[in-house]
């Protein structure tokens, strides 16, 4: 009843805006949810054709495991490194951390 | 109109909002409310494709978790500004054009391509998703060595991120 071009147009726009928000924002902690946004389309572009394709095997659901632990170890690495830098240069905006520019 | 397309219509539509405002509004704690609004939504897609555990591995992962992490972290990085700074860098332009472009790409992709049409086939009398994603996870024969893999992954990142965000005084 539902066509699979809804989900995957769905999935593209919720990219879209995902890298909108990484490409646009300061404060890094806003760049994290853009990631996440972006990670979200992917699993249900994932869960999609696994739906999708007459439902053979599992690994599409199983890949889409995979990349909710990736990105909660992504998250906590990401959070705790800026937190490390926040107590070291007071700042969190992400163009005012560049003490490896040349 | 089918009722569930009425319904995949308002839940693309309060997802796709949610997600314009995490990425718009200029209050951090705000923007991870919105992130919460979004990632609901996303789990009702997931109880839509019948990935049931999915669903409920959705809301207790990323919602319990990461989410909650996030607003841990918003707190712990607050500064206490006067006048708060615009929340978009010098190059938010090219951030709109870069996107767009990206999604018109995408959508031309997906109409070159014939087979993005196909409605969902039927799911079978003895089908039960949620068993057999267990069986996968756990089986020799299936995908153990990645769920481990990704276990240890997990191990790996959570120890190093206590030891990078320890307070050393």
């Amino acid at each position: 009843m539902i066509p699979l071009s809804w989900f995957l147009v769905f999935s593209a726009g919720l990219f879209s805006i995902g890298l909108f928000g990484v490409l646009a924002r300061k404060n890094a902690i806003a760049i994290l949810m853009g990631i996440e946004l972006m990670l979200n389309s992917v699993n249900i572009n994932l869960v999609a054709f696994w739906r999708y394709r007459g439902l053979d095997g599992i690994a599409g659901q199983v890949f889409a495991v995979i990349v909710f632990a990736v990105a909660a170890a992504e998250v906590a690495v990401g959070l705790a490194l800026f937190i490390s830098i926040y107590r070291r240069r007071n700042t969190i905006a992400a163009d005012e951390i560049d003490l490896l520019k040349w | 109109m089918p009722p569930v397309q009425i319904l995949f219509i308002i839940i693309a539509a309060a997802t796709l909002g949610a997600a314009l405002m995490v990425v718009t509004t200029s209050n951090l704690v705000h923007s991870a409310l919105w992130l919460v609004v979004a990632l609901f939504g996303i789990a009702v897609f997931f109880i839509l494709l019948d990935a049931a555990f999915l669903a409920v591995a959705q809301v207790v992962i990323y919602i319990g978790a990461i989410a909650i992490l996030m607003i841990f972290a918003i707190m712990l990085t607050r500064k206490m500004v006067k006048n708060p700074s615009p929340q978009f860098n010098t190059n938010w332009a090219w951030g709109i054009v870069i996107s767009v472009v990206f999604f018109a790409g995408l959508f031309w992709m997906l109409n070159s391509w014939p087979g993005v049409n196909t409605s969902m086939p039927a799911l079978g009398p003895n089908i039960n998703p949620v068993v057999d994603l267990g069986e996968a996870l756990v089986s020799p024969d299936a995908y153990v060595l990645p769920f481990e893999v990704a276990s240890v992954l997990l191990m790996a990142a959570l120890v190093g991120s206590i030891f990078i965000a320890w307070n050393r005084k």
